[in-house]
């Protein structure tokens, strides 16, 4: 007996009966509960409703022995005829500038070790997404902050002296837990010293440090270098965008990176890990694992083409090519130095790039080519084991038997 | 007949110089090729025993004739070893990883295990095992002395392409003075110098021993000389080069052990490593590199034989120098110059080498280049193969051929042969084709009579072949109508870009289409040329009919919506039609409807004021409809469609209804009724479409795009109201008020706020002209209905063209300070920067002129860069998925069995059966409200709808089962 009410013990042997996996099973129970708590259904009835969605299942499935991958890549590869060479475009944030168009397509197939322009979507848990302030705690603690940020930098040739003056403001609402200038002003005091290898003297908010000797070259360099220092925030990340987006019905905070640190932004307190997302897509492999990887590479495709209007791509196109780009368990990219480097045949190696030195290699190494693939049966002239060709059925006259 | 081989696998390996011997036809031992007769001559490069080129000449060595001889490897006897370039890393790497003296490589026995273990890991997952042996090599590299013999390991110097010396550290010429330099004292450096009494205490050495080296008498052993050394700070060493000739290396190879070279992932049976040098090299047959005879009867060789015959002569000037005994220096370089030709016969690429050229200064392609790139071996013969029995030529359209068929020009059809086999049945048939010979069409170009022997049909015999032909022979007869035919228009992107048509024989030249087969395509008439292959057996005529005919392929699998639909004329045709609804008279509609299979007309839908009966153009389109469709859906135009029963009920038919890409009806036809149905609808509503058209008449002209002055005058207040909107924000800006963007600089907040004001100029300039449209102008038509155009272009065309872009900003290049010298230096204002005022009707002035093709400019470029690239990103992916196939369990592998997908698309549904946004396509809810609510009106409908049985498939427009040409007209067949 089924947990549904009006489902009948007829009606299950009937769905029960049916080729439908589960999820479909399932399916029609509800449907069927649902319109036989309004008015009756007969057995005839369900029976039709069986039949109909088993031969609308059969229907749909994919044909046995369908080249899916050489449709998947023409499919994909057919509407980047039509995209724009642009790379940057404003993206749903128009703060943020993010490759898109051809450019990102390529890249994310040649799975590029870093994006041409890492961001990344950083969503926020309870009170930090609504509250603009705690929201305003993680950007600042996200956001890489320089010394230009915080005040004002001066330099005093006489004395060999390089003076900051901090903004008080800046540091109370960037390190919202102090409540006095001053004492911020001491960690920055200290991060200069750690990092410069300095002596500083402060005074409220008043930084002053030199060269231990004088020099002029010295005191320039201090300079530069003091430039780079980040005081809080996460180097990589240059800047970071706050909107409030409404998701699901409710209003909140969603950030917006240029550049991306994934790993170290999931750390960051008020951070919802389980949304945050980033367009690297070995930073998602090496924190979240291949599955993850795959889930963007899938994400970062469709969306790229999304964003170009050739939105009406099919999914499961996209899916076989990150599929197949994490098959090994690791990122492999989509050519030379991946997926088609590392095929098991000569030919279909040599026939891709680098033609002589895979055959030389293959000489030294004293490789066999099996002919298995396609591009190698093509080669030798021979039918490829993929579709009709794939099935041993051929015409023949009919042997007279004598009974 | 011989039974044909299938080729189950190829071995790779490298050949040893016996082997090459063993298989040899000939030894080549002269330069020379053809005697003063024109004969090759014996043991020279084209001795016949290595094959035939002529026709009429006898291969020596197997006997056959050209071109069924495949040729004969010959070799030549080198005199001194050469190495082979494409191994010179290899080489490097085992001279430095291998003892010099026992061959043994410099790894203890726990290094070799580590890395052969590694060696295995990484072959098990995957990994480069590349990596590994360069570590292997690396570690027995550090090595400086033999683990097993204790010699000491020069290190290698390898100089590029294949020179290679053992680096020695030994004790330099000027020793004595390098001693004395150090031992005088140095005053500024307060340094007292060294006597040799000090130094002779401080190294141990005696005295007199000091003195005679200081004198340069005596040269210091090793021992000494490092005392020296250590006592007075100095290097009296230099490097000393010690060239390794090929002989040597091929010695030290020798000693190699097989199983140290396992440990280096070398192939010890198959690649031994000595045979990376050369001391015999084979000679490619004579039909790897055939000699063309030019016009002038002289004989033009191939680029091989010229290097060959280079090869040859310095070999044989090698082996009489050193017969005479020629000093050293002059071997070496005869040496050399070996290498250097073998080097460059093997590969003529080879960075800083020159590469040896052709008498014309062309550099000649030798081994590598053949192999190498797009036009290669790999992939311009083997991958891409020349085929027989194809045509190409310019297409044209055709709105009276179905779109499952092609027009082939007569002369195509005379020259494209089928084979027919004769039997007791058709041989009258076999006959006729013979008889009218092979000129006539539809004639037959060649017939094989039951004992193999193949026959030329001519005009002179082929009456008397025609009453020879019997049962058991075969005909090659022309091509007729309705034989099957693949058709292509290349670049080939999707597999819709290559279908088969079946074939209509037509007078002229090109090849004829429908036009609702241009957007599979992507062809249209401006010169396209498409290529068609005439199929050969009847396996691949099978297969292409059920596979791959055009109606077959109406829905695109990369979003499951039909991509075979009504286009560009079409639309506008059933718009014209539908959109107003308007009344025909009988003949009127009887010749909107005469080229479908409707032969009588339905009810009439009312009377006229003359009282004449008339038919609206819905009800007209309807005749096209299964009586059982009922659809909802809204048009482009905006409008709800409603479509009841067969009939439409209101709503007009436009791209989103019968068009390309996804037209709901077409969409729906397909997959419901089956593809015969939905070819039937596509091949009516063109016609119907195309005769709508030309009964209102349509055509566009540039009085179409003229508005009237006073909308001309608005147009100009709102651009001139823009522009003082524009200077505000440079006031403003100038004045260093303007508040900047979040995120942005002033200049960007500028840039973007003017590009803002000015685009919104555009867009009401286009509103304004918009509104002196009527509904029933051209352009708003094709607009609207989605057949070409969009209101942007009309903007354009009647408004204003608005701000021309490059790289997506206001047009900033240019001069120093400006874009054009017609502009004061930083004018910031909208006409300086590329705003375009006027409309393509009003015409531009010649600055606006000038920034129209700077954009222009830009997306020509775009265009050109985005083609290459997306080809490559194509090539890609082909190769990267090529070997995926879904199985019949439901699983996707590659063809050695890996998964990659436990079920396609995680749901094993098809992608061309279901639109890309319908998720599984399964509405159960939608099949459980139908059944349960709704009677069906027919068995048929419920059938149908429960999906029970699929229509049968139409194998041909001439036959049955499903909608046929015959029964499409209502016509009998005559014969
Ligand atoms: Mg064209
Ligand atoms: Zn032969
Ligand atoms: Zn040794």
């Amino acid at each position: 007996m089924t947990e549904y009410e009006h489902v009948t013990d007829d009606m299950e042997a009937v769905v029960e009966a049916t080729e439908l996996p589960p999820r479909l099973k399932t399916e029609v129970y509800e449907a069927l509960d649902r319109k036989a708590a309004e008015s009756d259904v007969t057995i005839e009835q369900a029976t039709d409703i069986a039949t109909g969605v088993e031969n609308r299942y059969i229907e749909t499935r994919v044909d046995p022995l369908d080249p899916v991958g050489t449709v998947s890549a023409q499919s994909i590869g057919e509407p980047g005829t039509q995209m724009t060479m642009n790379t940057f475009h404003y993206a749903g944030v128009a703060e943020i500038d993010v490759t898109q168009g051809l450019p990102r397509l390529i890249e994310l197939v040649d799975a590029r070790k870093t994006p041409d322009t890492p961001m990344m979507t950083v969503h926020l848990d309870g009170e930090y997404a609504t509250d603009r302030e705690k929201a305003h705690e993680v950007v600042w603690s996200i956001e890489a902050t320089r010394i230009l940020a915080l005040g004002d930098v001066s330099t005093n040739v006489a004395d060999m002296l390089v003076r900051i003056d901090l903004n008080d403001d800046t540091l109370l609402e960037r390190w919202p837990t102090h409540s006095d200038p001053s004492e911020v002003a001491a960690i920055i005091a200290e991060t200069i010293e750690d990092s410069l290898g300095v002596n500083t003297r402060q005074s409220g908010t008043v930084v002053e440090f030199g060269p231990s000797e004088p020099s002029y070259r010295e005191l320039l360099q201090l300079v530069e270098r003091l430039r780079e220092i980040v005081f809080k925030g996460i180097e990589e990340i240059e800047r970071v965008v706050i909107r409030k987006e409404e998701i699901d019905g409710d209003e909140e905070f969603v950030l917006y990176t240029e550049g991306s640190a994934f790993g170290d932004t999931l750390d960051i307190e008020g951070v919802d890990a389980s949304r945050t997302t980033c367009n690297n897509i070995h930073e998602i492999y090496r924190n979240l694992g291949v599955e993850a990887a795959r889930e963007t590479i899938i994400d970062e495709t469709k969306n790229t083409l999304e964003e170009q209007g050739l939105d009406d791509v099919n999914v499961r196109h996209l899916m076989l090519v990150a599929d197949i780009m994490t098959n090994n368990g690791e990122i492999d990219s989509i050519g030379r130095h991946g997926i088609s480097g590392s095929k098991d045949s000569v030919l279909a190696r040599a026939a891709f790039e680098v033609t002589v030195n895979h055959l030389l290699d293959a000489a030294i190494h004293g490789e066999y080519d099996e002919l298995d693939g396609v591009i190698e049966n093509v080669i030798a002239g021979k039918p490829i084991s993929l579709g009709t060709g794939d099935v041993d059925l051929r015409m023949g006259s009919r042997v007279v038997s004598d009974d | 007949m011989q039974t044909p081989k299938v080729l189950g696998g190829i071995d790779f390996g490298l050949m040893d110089p016996e082997t090459y011997r063993d298989m040899s036809a000939t030894k080549v031992i002269t330069a020379d090729t053809y005697d003063d007769d024109g004969y090759p001559i014996d043991m020279g490069l084209m001795d016949p025993r290595l094959g035939v080129i002529d026709p009429g000449l006898e291969c020596r060595t197997c006997g056959s004739h050209s071109g069924s001889c495949n040729g004969h490897f010959g070799h030549i006897e080198l005199a001194a070893p050469v190495i082979h370039v494409g191994f010179t890393k290899l080489i490097r790497r085992l001279l430095r990883s291998t003892c010099r003296e026992c061959g043994r490589l410099a790894l203890d026995e726990a290094q070799r295990d580590e890395f052969r273990e590694r060696y295995e890991r990484a072959e098990e997952l995957g990994d480069d095992q590349h990596d590994v042996l360069k570590a292997a090599v690396r570690q027995a590299r550090k090595a400086s002395t033999c683990p097993f013999c204790g010699e000491p390991q020069a290190d290698i110097k390898h100089e590029k392409p294949t020179t290679y010396y053992e680096v020695q550290d030994v004790l330099s010429g000027e020793y004595s003075e390098r001693i004395a330099a150090a031992m005088q004292p140095d005053e500024e450096e307060d340094d007292p110098g060294t006597s040799p009494q000090e130094l002779a205490e401080k190294t141990d050495i005696a005295l007199d021993r000091i003195n005679e080296i200081m004198a340069g008498e005596f040269r210091p052993r090793k021992e000494d000389r490092r005392a020296i050394e250590k006592a007075l700070d100095l290097d009296l060493t230099e490097e000393d080069m010690n060239k390794l000739m090929p002989s040597d290396i091929r010695d030290w190879f020798e000693d190699i052990p097989d199983e140290d070279l396992e440990v280096l992932g070398i192939d010890s049976q198959d690649s031994r490593p000595e045979w990376m040098i050369l001391t015999v090299l084979p000679v490619p047959p004579v039909t790897t590199r055939p000699s063309i005879t030019l016009d002038n009867g002289q004989r033009s060789e191939d680029d091989l034989t010229h290097k060959l015959v280079d090869i040859i002569r310095i070999n044989q000037r090698f082996m009489e120098n050193r017969e005479a005994g020629a000093p050293q220096l002059i071997i070496e370089d005869l040496w050399e110059l070996l290498q250097y030709h073998v080097t460059t016969f093997v590969d003529n690429e080879i960075s800083g080498t020159p590469p040896a050229r052709h008498r014309s200064g062309r550099p000649l392609k030798t081994l590598s280049q053949r192999l190498k790139g797009k036009e290669g071996r790999f992939r311009g013969s083997l991958s891409g193969k020349r085929v027989n029995f194809s045509a190409r030529t310019v297409i044209s359209p055709d709105p009276t051929l179905s779109l499952n068929e092609v027009g082939v020009p007569d002369r195509v059809a005379t020259e494209m042969t089928q084979t027919l086999n004769v039997t007791e049945r058709n041989v009258e048939e076999a006959r006729q084709y013979v008889r009218n010979g092979p000129e006539a069409h539809p004639g037959a170009n060649y017939v094989r009579r039951p004992d193999g022997r193949r026959l030329k049909v001519t005009e002179k015999n082929c009456e008397e072949l025609a009453e020879k032909v019997e049962a058991d022979w075969e005909v090659n007869r022309h091509l007729v109508d309705g034989d099957i035919v693949i058709f292509n228009r290349q670049p080939s992107l999707h597999r819709m870009s290559i279908m088969a048509h079946e074939v209509v024989v037509m007078p002229y030249k090109t090849f004829r289409l429908n036009t609702v087969v241009c957007p599979p395509y992507n062809a249209d008439f401006d010169g396209d040329e498409m290529n068609m292959h005439a199929l050969q057996n009847e396996e691949a005529r099978a297969e292409a009919r059920v596979l791959m005919r055009v109606q077959e392929q109406i829905l695109s699998p990369r979003f499951g919506g039909n991509i075979i639909g009504a286009i560009q004329d079409h639309i506008s045709g059933t718009y014209l039609l539908t959109h107003s609804n308007p009344q025909f008279t009988e003949t009127q509609a009887l010749d909107l409807l005469r080229a479908t299979r409707v032969d009588e007309l339905p009810e009439a839908d009312g009377v006229d004021d003359d009282g004449r009966e008339y038919w609206t153009g819905q009800t007209l389109f309807s005749e096209l409809l299964p009586d059982d469709l009922s659809l909802h859906f809204s048009s482009s135009t905006g409008d709800d469609v409603v479509i009841e029963n067969g009939q439409l009920v209101e709503g007009t038919i436009d791209e989103d209804a019968v068009g390309a890409f996804g037209g709901e009806v077409v969409d729906t036809l397909t997959k419901e009724y089956g593809e015969t149905r939905s070819r039937i609808f596509i091949n009516e509503i063109a016609s119907l479409a195309m005769r709508a058209i030309m009964h209102f008449g349509f055509s566009i002209g540039i009085d179409d795009e003229s508005i009237p002055p006073e909308a001309e005058e608005q147009v100009d207040d709102a651009i001139e109201s823009a522009y003082e909107r524009v200077q505000e924000l440079i006031a403003t800006y100038e004045a260093g008020e303007l508040e900047s963007l979040p995120g942005r600089g002033v200049d960007e907040t500028l840039e973007m706020k003017i590009m803002q004001t000015l685009g919104k100029a555009r867009d009401s300039a286009g509103e304004i002209a918009d509104q002196h449209f009527g509904d029933d102008n051209p352009a708003v038509v094709m607009a609207r209905s989605g057949a070409r155009g969009s209101m942007l272009n009309l903007t354009q065309m009647a408004g204003s063209v608005g701000q021309q872009a490059v790289r997506g900003e206001r047009i900033n290049r240019g001069y120093e300070d400006r874009t054009l010298s017609h502009y004061r230096a930083n004018d910031l204002s909208a006409e300086a920067h590329g705003f375009v005022e006027n409309s393509y009707r009003g015409g531009l002035t010649p600055e606006e002129f000038f920034f129209h093709a700077m954009g222009g400019r830009e997306g020509l470029v775009d265009t050109a860069v985005r083609t290459s690239k997306s080809g490559y990103l194509q090539r890609r992916l082909i190769n990267a998925l090529s070997e995926l196939e879904a199985q019949y369990d439901g699983s996707v592998r590659d063809t050695s069995g890996r998964i990659v997908q436990f079920e396609f698309g995680e749901d094993g549904t098809s992608p061309v059966k279901v639109s890309s946004g319908e998720g599984d396509g399964i509405d159960v809810d939608g099949i459980v409200d139908r059944v349960v609510d709704a009677e069906f009106s027919s068995d048929d409908e419920k059938e149908r709808f429960l999906g029970e049985r699929t229509p049968a498939t139409n194998l041909s427009e001439h036959t049955g089962p499903g909608g046929t040409k015959a029964t499409e007209t209502g016509v009998e067949s005559d014969d």
